[in-house]
């Protein structure tokens, strides 16, 4: 029974794995395009129906490319960071809930799981920092440390709102109990919030001051090059398709919606919400990073604070969970 | 312990794939990819400079605040947490204490934010 089992994960887990490694290829096309849009350019439109295929293209060229280390680098420490990067970002998705019934692991600390494996990507950026003995990245990976932690604060109390409405941390249960009005109505600030904190744990623009490449280059990975880079570039776009689902899942009604079915209702909102990622990375310049350690300590925090007061007092006020 | 690791072990196994796709595609990179190094390539960057000392400096003590002020403000997420999950289930007594406990810390906040602790200056 428990070798059935696990085979059948295995399968489950490749097939998933696989559909993101597609998503997140697809995604990095999708931006390039529309930010190509955004700018008034083409973008690559060259490989494939309308540069379609770039990303095969990329992903081909990024794996023949040199993948060289310098010279003072701890190659040990240097080699495990890029996966350090990733590997955490793809095991998270394993409980979000696409559908009923539908996840890998449907774990009653779902979202506490999903929030950790998001955090532990700062980890891999760190380590690569350090390990590479490159100024650059040493300064880009004590930011990306300082960042995530003043974020990580706040994103947490952000999502108590609804774990307090709805009693769980199950994803599948709280998106179950979205069925007659999403929890963006009932908690507009917390969305606003996590989606903000969101930013910043995916090392997004304009929360990227770890990678700004006016200042640092490109921060903590610099020295990194090939596949070691790719890695990394692939953890940061499953990073922003995790928040994007996580989003999809405590906010926006997960698989609730009229006639398609549900994991098409889901994959249809998480496109939205990455989407708005692309367009807020067109839309606005990076902050300095004073201010964007003093935001998220002196705006974001008390606000998250105030919102979960008010959540509790509105729910014991109206005497039901 | 049968049932807990019924529970965990998808979970396990997916952690175990992904690992092991990154390990692969590293080595795969160490198989495929072109080899030709260079002193002059592979040396740190620094913009065109030999590096000038070692780039494991001293640096601002300002990155060690955010993380003690991230420890106390994560053990107290840590504690809201249960606090939420069972929200439904608790008496006044419990939702009163919870107020008390975040009275408390708003008022260490706002003494950090006097004193200067959220500065970046």
């Amino acid at each position: 029974m428990i070798i059935l089992g696990t085979i059948l994960t295995l399968v489950f887990s490749a097939v998933l794995i696989a559909a993101l490694l597609v998503a997140a290829g697809v995604f990095t096309w999708v931006e390039r395009r529309v930010l190509g849009f955004f700018q008034e350019r083409l973008g690559p439109n060259r490989v494939g129906p309308f540069g379609f295929l770039q990303w095969v293209a990329d992903t081909v060229k990024l794996i023949t490319k040199e993948d060289a280390a310098p010279p003072g680098a701890d190659l040990f420490a240097y080699r495990l960071a890029p996966v350090l990067a990733s590997a955490p970002v793809l095991a998270g998705f394993g409980v979000i809930a696409f559908a009923p019934q539908m996840s890998v692991a449907a774990l009653d600390m779902g979202l506490i799981f999903a929030m950790g494996m998001l955090a532990l990507t700062v980890y891999g950026m760190v380590l690569g920092a350090w390990a590479s003995r490159n100024r650059y990245a040493m300064l880009g990976g004590l930011r990306a440390g300082a960042q995530l932690l003043a974020y990580e604060s706040f994103l947490g109390l952000s999502l108590m709102g609804v774990v307090l409405l709805t009693g769980s941390f199950n994803l599948g249960q709280i998106v179950a109990a979205q069925g007659d009005l999403w929890f963006v109505v009932q908690q507009p600030l917390g969305c606003l919030l996590f989606l903000i904190a969101g930013t910043a744990a995916a090392h997004r623009l304009p929360f990227d001051l770890q990678e700004s490449e006016q200042d640092l280059v490109a921060g903590f990975m610099t020295e990194y090059s090939g596949m070691s880079f790719a890695l990394f570039f692939l953890g940061e776009y499953l990073a922003i398709l995790l928040v994007a689902a996580l989003a999809t899942t405590l906010f926006f009604g997960g698989w609730h919606g009229p006639w398609l079915p549900g994991p098409v209702w889901f994959g249809v909102k998480m496109g939205v919400i990455a989407f708005a990622f692309i367009w807020v990375r067109a839309a606005l310049p990076r902050p300095r990073y004073d201010q964007l350690i003093t935001f998220a300590w002196k705006a974001a925090l008390p606000l998250a604070l105030l919102n979960l007061l008010l959540t509790g007092a509105l729910v014991v006020l109206g005497g039901q969970p | 312990m049968d049932a807990l690791l019924r529970e965990y072990l998808p979970i396990l196994i997916l952690l175990a794939v992904a690992a092991g796709l990154g390990l692969i595609l590293i080595l795969a990179a160490a198989v495929l990819a072109v080899r030709n190094p260079d002193p002059e390539k592979v040396s740190a960057y620094e913009c065109g400079f030999n590096a000038f000392d070692d780039a494991r400096m001293k640096f601002d003590v300002r990155f060690y605040l955010v993380s003690i002020l991230f420890i106390i403000f994560d053990l107290e997420v840590a504690f809201l947490f249960p606090w939420a999950v069972a929200f439904g289930d608790l008496s006044m007594t419990a939702f009163w204490s919870m107020m008390v406990f975040l009275a408390v810390l708003t008022i260490g906040f706002a003494y950090e934010w006097k004193k200067g602790a959220l500065e970046w200056e």
